[in-house]
Order: structure tokens, then sequence, then C-alpha cells
């Protein structure tokens, strides 16, 4: 699966898109497999980039997930409660975890080319 | 990611080529997953599957003293063993923990293969030739020379009747026996780790490559590590390095038929009772994992030695080490990034063949 160009890459696999929409990458479901459990940030909140803020589940593993901006979330993904598995079958879009009101992005984060570059 | 310090099975390339992802476990390089972990576990359950568990070790011990020296050094009775007959035993430690749990399998009249964990295999190995002293016997390291399959499920006997001149679906339980698969010789014994029939089936190692290869063209489904620790988690068998360890009494688990009464190395610790006790957890949603602080009514009670969120029951199971006196309490918490939730204690295993 390619990786949109409109959205912004963390190294640590997490994409950030124009409206502070965050989720994880294809190849990042791939890695972790069956997703299970998510588990999310109260609305609210403020977060800093590079803060661990949410836990992605499979079976085998537990993921922290990482936020690519400050700034406060304003929505999470409730879809995930019930359909874990929405971060397998779409990464991008329906599987998307959590939204930030973003003061300011973090450092370090690349275009879908570099990302793709930095994970062969 | 390269692991160049890791051990390869001879079955290495071959999993490369049937897509699978590689993770180091106990020092080896191995698969986790071919196709997908879930898919992989649901094949076990309900039809069948193939696991390379040739990293596991192979111990032989042949001649007069072979029998008077494994019954020393397991409270299992060895001596009830006869050829072709196979059954799970304990390497107890002096100190009151396992140096490991094992197999033993009567290949013949004072010929016994003992078959360990491949993380310990030079733990095992060196602890045992510390034993061996007077008895008159030789003990030989075969880990090199066998690959060993697991091809589990409940279609496990009939796929491979199809394929061999032995009577498989006719075999016990624990039985083990020579027999042609294929085209390579092989020894089946009806055994496994999966809670499911299956056997497992030692071949030569340059054989291995061929037997996995045809095996897999017969349609049996390969199946990784991953889907391995939730069979074998639903089914409520240990693994040692969670359930046993040297830290670990083992009959804080439910293994209590093991240790028959007879005079063995590590009997003195062994006879204490254990002072904690192996329960079974299911929760609702949230999967707990090895480590977590296991409490009741505000108290830290236990921790938490294997969990996943069940394939077969599809909700979380857990196998916690608590205290003897907290142990038939009926609701536990379980604290995940220091929220409680809620964890009702169930009967082990947690899932039972039909």
């Amino acid at each position: 699966m390619t990786n949109p160009t409109e959205l912004k890459y963390a190294s640590s696999h997490e994409w950030l898109a124009g409206d502070g929409k965050v989720g994880i990458t294809h190849h990042a479901q791939d890695q972790l497999g069956d997703v299970v459990y998510v588990e999310l940030p109260e609305v609210g909140r403020e977060v800093t980039a590079g803060e661990a803020v949410a836990v992605v589940e499979s079976v085998k593993t537990a993921s922290d997930i990482y936020a690519p901006a400050s700034g406060k979330i304003v929505a999470v993904n409730e879809d995930l409660e019930g359909s874990p598995e929405k971060v397998n079958e779409s990464p991008f879009e329906g599987g998307w975890l959590f939204q930030i009101e973003v003061s300011e992005e973090g450092e370090g984060l690349m275009d879908a080319a570099a990302y793709e570059a930095e994970n062969g | 990611m390269e692991n160049d310090n890791l051990k390869r099975t001879p079955l290495h390339a071959a999993h490369l080529r049937a897509g699978a992802r590689m993770v180091p476990f106990g020092g080896w390089d191995m698969p986790v997953q071919y196709a997908g972990l879930k898919a992989e576990h649901q094949a076990v359950r309900e039809n069948v599957g193939m696991f390379d568990v040739s990293h596991m070790g192979q111990f032989r011990f042949r001649g007069p003293g072979a029998l008077d020296f494994l019954q020393h050094v397991t409270p299992n009775d060895v001596s009830k063993l006869r050829p072709g007959r196979a059954h799970y035993n304990w390497l107890p430690s002096e100190e009151g923990g396992l140096v490991d749990d094992i197999y033993i399998y009567q290949a013949g009249e004072q010929d016994y293969l003992m078959v360990v964990n491949a993380g310990n295999i030079a733990k095992d190995w060196a602890h045992l030739q510390a034993q061996a002293g007077s008895y008159d016997m030789q003990m030989t390291d075969e880990s090199d020379q066998w690959v060993l399959l697991a091809v589990q499920g409940p279609k496990a006997a009939a796929t491979l009747n199809e394929l061999t001149d032995a009577d498989l679906i006719a075999a016990k339980r624990n039985s083990f026996f020579a027999g042609r698969l294929l085209d390579h010789d092989v020894f089946f014994a009806r055994t496994g780790y999966t809670g499911e029939d299956g056997f497992e089936v030692f071949v030569r190692a340059e054989e291995g490559e061929a037997l996995w290869d045809a095996l897999l063209a017969g349609g049996i489904t390969p199946a990784g590590l991953g889907a391995r620790d939730t069979l074998r988690l639903e089914a409520g068998f240990p693994l040692y390095g969670h359930e046993f360890s040297e830290d670990i009494h083992p009959l804080s688990s439910t293994y209590a038929w093991v240790v028959k009464d007879k005079p063995y190395l590590g009997r003195t610790k062994m006879d204490e009772a254990p002072r904690q006790k192996l329960i079974g957890l299911k929760l609702d949603k949230i999967p707990v994992r090895e480590g977590y602080p296991v409490m009741l009514n505000g108290e830290n009670v236990g921790v938490v030695t294997s969990g996943s969120t069940s394939p077969t029951l599809g909700h979380p199971i857990a196998m916690a080490l608590v205290d003897v006196a907290a142990a038939d309490a009926e609701a536990f918490e379980v604290e995940v990034r220091g929220k409680r939730h809620p964890a009702g204690r169930t009967e082990l295993p947690f899932y039972k063949a039909k």
C-alpha cells in the first residue's frame, strides 16, 4: 500500500494529516499484526510532540503511539472501541486514532518519499 | 532487520520463502508469523498447522546407567516408560526452581531422548553433565542432528496418515515410533503444545527442508511462534521463562502430577509448600501482559506471567502467579499503565479441544 503524499510521517510510524488527525501507517499495522485493542487519550488533554499518548495492542504486543505534534486532543476515533481491526483494514482512513488541534508540529516529520526510504 | 548473532534452524531459508516475519527467540531467528497470527491459530484449532520447533534441544542418553541417571535428575517416574512411550517431566534445581521443563522419549532399551527448551540448551547440558559423574551411560547433544516439526490440529492425524506407512490413527497419545513419511525416515510422537491432537515429527536435519516443503505443498498451513504462544496459553500450558523459572516453585502450577514419590535432585525444596499459585484470569477488553501487577482489595497479590487476547474466545486471557492466600478469590484487578481493570478468575485451561 502506498503512503498518501498529503500526510506527514514520524519515524515512529505515526502519520499526521493537515486537519490534525493522527494514525499509524500501513507498514506499522502490518508489523503489529491483528489489532485487538486501542487505548485513546482523553479529549481536551494537552499533549506534547513525542509524548506517548495512545496504545495500540495486537495479539502479540502493546505499542505506544507518540503524538507527532503538540496541541490539544479535540477528538478520538470512537469506532475503534468496537472495531479495533479498522487500524489494520484502513490505517490511513477509518483506522485513524485521534485528532490534535496542532499548536506546533514535532521535529523531523517526513514526507511520504522520505518515510518510504527509511522503511525500505 | 538483520539478526546476525542469532542461530538458524535448517528451515530458515524455507521460512523466508514462505513469507515469514522473523524475530529473535531464545537466541534463535524464528518465524513469528507467516500469513497472520489469527489465521494460523485458527488453522490449528480447526484444521492442521505446522511449526518448526527445531530450535528445541535433543539430548540422547544411552547405556545401563541411563535410567538411573534420569531418575536422579527428574521427579517423574522414568521407570514407568517403555520403548515407544514418552512423558512430560522436569529438571528441578537444588534451589527450588526449575532448570527446565522437558519431554523424555524412550527410544529403546537403555536409550532415551530428552527434548529441552531452545533457550536452555547450554544451561541444561551443563546441569546434566555436572550430575552425570558415576552413571554408566553416554550422553550426547544431538540438537544439531534433528529437525523437529510439530504438526497440530484436529486434522493432523488424518492428513499425515495419507503420507506414511505408519498407523497414525491408532497411535496412542505420548507414543513414539519410527515410520516413513513421504520419502523420509522419521520418528513420530503423538505429542504437542497446542491443546489439539497432533504429532511431533523428528527427521534428520539434512532432510528437514525437503520434508517441510513437501508437507506445505500438501496443504498444511505454516504457523509461527505467535500462534504457538496463543495456542499454548489458551490450553493453559506453562512456558519456561514465564510460568516456570529458576525462581518459581514449580508446584505453583497445576502440574503436581509430574512429581512422584521417589528420590531425586531438588526434592527437599520441592517438598516445601509453594507460596504462590498459578491462576487463570479473563478480562472484558483490555489485554494484559507479562509483568502487570495483580491486585485484590487494593493489595498487590501477584503478577501476570502470560497474557494475550484469546483468538478462540475473543477476549483477553492471562495466567498469573498470586499469593496462595488470595488464590481462591473470584474477582481481581490487573493494573494496566497505572489503571486497574476487573479480571475474573477462571479455571485453567481456558480452552479444551472438542
